[in-house]
């Protein structure tokens, strides 16, 4: 076994950033830099992904002289990324056709309308798991073609390469146009029996086969590094929330993780075959280990979870920071009858009501701004609570513990809440950063720096614990007024 | 009598500026009115800025008074903002210890735990953020009284044989956490458990919290009954590496 360290890039939404692993899987230490967000239109997101790549190529060295260690001593390299963010680039120059397309970007509305009527829709998003929205990337790589002068022409000829961040990384640092299950599992485009490219979905969306990257395991070697860190192999690429699953080690079926940040996101482990949902979640892979059959997931996606405390802060000028709300929320006892449902830009899992819209409800004089302080909270606490119960119908597996991460796990209140209405432990990793710890554990077990899963475990540590303790009366009670004003929220938005 | 500090009448200068007239100033402005070279002008009003004693407009890069200088009478640092900043520090010293971690702040003459992380063994543990506790017979309490402008001392109670429950030596062992930066219990306050502690410093080095680890008199001493010299680095350490995010510059 070569090297004492292992590093993983976390390319994110908003930033890059690479961190130092020991072998007990503690940060040793981080760099990070923020990238340009790009809005040209309404609804439109994008990055520059040469930006992104001079940034690894910053952060890298960076984190490596703070930790006081040089290339030698990395036994592995692995990437988590943002899901879905679309690069297609010239092989030869290796410089993108055009700006690449975030996750966020609303611009296949009416694409995605029309390929939902087109004939073969019903079969593309069964064989993927997936609903036909502008969220994926199938949708987003056709924009591309169908809007870039020529690029058809090119990519029908070889002469471009189509990537999600990881591949356009991979390429970047190794030459190898790859990707890995995970990522490809969000394209629309792949099979998720088989996991590979399936012809039929890919005349639907009408993509040439020439741009595809060839699909990887996510632990295993993609190559060795031609630059950056020359020599060094890249061994792990995961999707940013599957990387976290991996992070947080629930590696057995019903194991699940919520990483809280400004949406949310639920992973539950569903085991070695893909769980179809009939309650609005998304069927998704949680890893491959080279070798080793593919495990998949039920994803539930929040839409407003942290970003709800962040219009209280900076919409309304409540509060300073963001973890002030915990401090005026303590100020009272209860919400005082007051419900908050965030629905600012429709609803996601379970609902998917796009014309819902937020609201207000219970509001009396006797409400004061630590009621509605009380309520933004509550708020992450029930629709936490209302995927929670999707999965246990689709599953049929019970969740028995949360495991937690993010941002929000310093908020003590809504921890202990979360338990008090999910009626499980709810559990925080003493290593908060998942999703790069996650890329870690996967790149260091294809090369053997870590043995198995279970040496994987081993390095997972509680470092806090909420246990319910509230009335079970009460939590029907409260569940049931939430419930109500989620009603309140639809059919707000009117046909026009 | 000392000399007047130059770039401090400055900076009271740049703020009564300010808060003279209505809408904000740029950096130029500012620099005319009171005649400074224009980079003097921009390293104090940076300086003041990272304080929060003023704020930047993000489009008309034009500044304010900030939010902290209207709420210097209140508390300086939230505690849920202090255990926000410092979740990614306590953790690794959790899991480098061996012990558990707290963080506490001084309120009332008690030490209010506001941060607690589980010794990582993965037993059965219970979280008492919120707990108070006593100042003078815990390691977090005597660094954060060592720093306390205000003095008192609370109310002495003696909780084993070995708390130090006299003002006289209180005082004395508080001097020496000063010259040390840092502190520690041994059996002060329960019998067979010891910690260590270490201060937070944020701007300017005032101190706003104190972090540290407690656990087994056997674990956290040597042989000669004195706190381990790496247990004492990796608090130190860690308390360090909360003060720099929090822009203070340990110590």
């Amino acid at each position: 076994m070569n090297g004492r360290y292992v590093i993983s890039i976390d390319q994110g939404t908003t930033s890059t950033r690479c961190i130092v692993f020991d072998h007990r899987g503690q940060l040793v230490s981080v760099d990070q830099r923020e990238h340009a967000q790009h809005f040209p239109r309404p609804g439109w997101v994008e990055h520059d992904a040469m930006e992104i790549w001079r940034n690894v190529e910053k952060v890298v060295p960076r984190a490596l002289t703070r930790a006081g260690i040089d290339a030698s001593q990395i036994a592995a390299i692995g990437i988590a990324n943002q899901r879905e963010t679309t690069v297609v680039w010239d092989r030869r120059t290796g410089v993108p056709v055009a700006p690449a397309i975030v996750w966020q970007d609303t611009r296949t509305d009416a694409l995605v309308e029309e390929l939902a009527r087109a004939p073969g829709a019903e079969e593309v998003q069964r064989r993927c798991g997936l609903p036909l929205t502008t969220y994926f990337t199938g949708p987003k790589l056709r924009w591309l073609l169908d809007n870039t002068p020529g690029l058809r022409k090119r990519a029908e000829r070889g002469d471009v390469l189509f990537g999600t961040m990881e591949s356009w990384l991979i390429w970047k640092l190794t030459g190898e146009h790859l990707t890995d299950v995970t990522n490809a599992s969000r394209t629309m485009l792949m099979d998720l029996s088989s996991l590979s490219w399936h012809p039929d979905s890919l005349d639907f969306f009408g993509i040439p086969p020439a741009v595809l990257p060839e699909i990887r395991s996510s632990a295993g070697v993609f190559g060795t590094l031609r630059t950056v860190l020359p020599g060094v192999r890249l061994a792990a690429a995961l999707g940013d929330q599957q990387a976290a699953l991996f992070g947080q080690t629930c590696f057995t079926a019903g194991e699940a993780k919520c990483t809280y940040g400004t949406g949310s996101f639920l992973l539950l482990n569903t085991g070695t075959g893909p769980v179809r949902s009939q309650h609005g979640l998304l069927t998704t892979v949680g890893y491959r280990i080279e070798g080793e059959p593919a495990v998949y997931a039920l994803e539930g996606s929040i839409a407003i979870t942290g970003s709800l405390v962040q219009w209280f802060r900076d919409g309304l000028g409540i509060i300073s920071t963001a973890p002030e709300i915990e401090t005026l929320a303590r100020t009272v006892d209860d919400n005082g009858g007051c419900y908050i449902v965030p629905a600012f830009s429709g609803l996601f899992a379970p609902h998917w009501r796009s014309e819902a819209r937020g609201v207000i409800v219970g509001l009396t004089s006797y409400i004061t701004k630590g009621h509605l302080a009380r309520a933004v909270l509550e708020a992450t606490g029930w629709q936490t609570r209302e995927v929670v119960d999707a999965m246990n119908a689709d599953s049929g597996l019970m969740l028995r513990t949360l495991k937690v991460d993010g941002g929000m796990t310093s908020d003590n209140l809504l921890m202990q809440f979360l338990a008090d209405v999910l009626d499980v432990p709810v559990v925080r990793p003493m290593v908060a950063e998942t999703v790069s710890l996650g890329a870690a554990y996967a790149a260091g077990l294809a090369v053997g720096y870590w043995p198995d899963l279970e040496g994987l475990r081993r390095n997972w540590h509680r470092a806090a614990q909420w246990l319910p303790n509230v009335d079970p009366q009460w939590r029907k009670t409260e569940y049931d007024n939430w419930q109500r004003a989620v009603e309140r929220t639809f059919d707000w938005i009117q046909p026009h | 009598m000392p000399g007047q500090v130059q770039s401090i009448a400055r900076a009271a200068a740049i703020l009564r500026l300010l808060a003279g007239g209505s809408g904000r100033l740029g950096l130029l402005e500012i620099a005319r009115a009171l005649d400074l070279p224009k980079g003097t002008a921009h390293g104090i009003v940076r300086t003041l800025h990272d304080v929060g004693f003023v704020e930047q407009d993000k489009t008309s890069g034009k500044y304010q008074l900030g939010a902290a200088l209207l709420h210097l009478g209140t508390s300086y640092l939230d505690v849920n903002e202090l255990r926000s900043r410092s979740i990614n520090w306590a953790d690794p010293l959790a899991a480098r210890s061996g012990e558990a971690v707290r963080i506490g702040t001084l309120l009332d003459s008690k030490v209010l735990v506001v941060h607690h992380v589980f010794r990582p063994d993965d037993t059965l543990q219970t979280l008492d953020v919120g707990a108070l506790l006593p100042p003078h017979a815990t390691a977090l309490g005597k660094v954060l009284l060592a720093y306390n402008a205000r003095g008192g001392l609370g109310d002495l109670v003696p909780y084993t044989r070995r708390t130090l429950a006299s003002p006289r030596v209180l005082t004395r062992a508080l001097a020496a956490i000063r010259e040390a930066g840092w502190g520690s219990d041994i059996e002060e306050m329960t019998v067979g458990v010891a910690g260590i502690a270490a201060p937070i410093r944020g701007y300017g080095g005032l101190v706003v919290g104190a972090i540290g680890i407690s656990g087994p008199v056997e674990r956290v001493c040597d042989a000669h009954g004195q706190p381990r010299i790496t247990l004492v680095t990796h608090v130190r350490e860690a308390a360090r590496a909360v003060s720099r995010d929090l822009g203070g510059r340990g110590q």
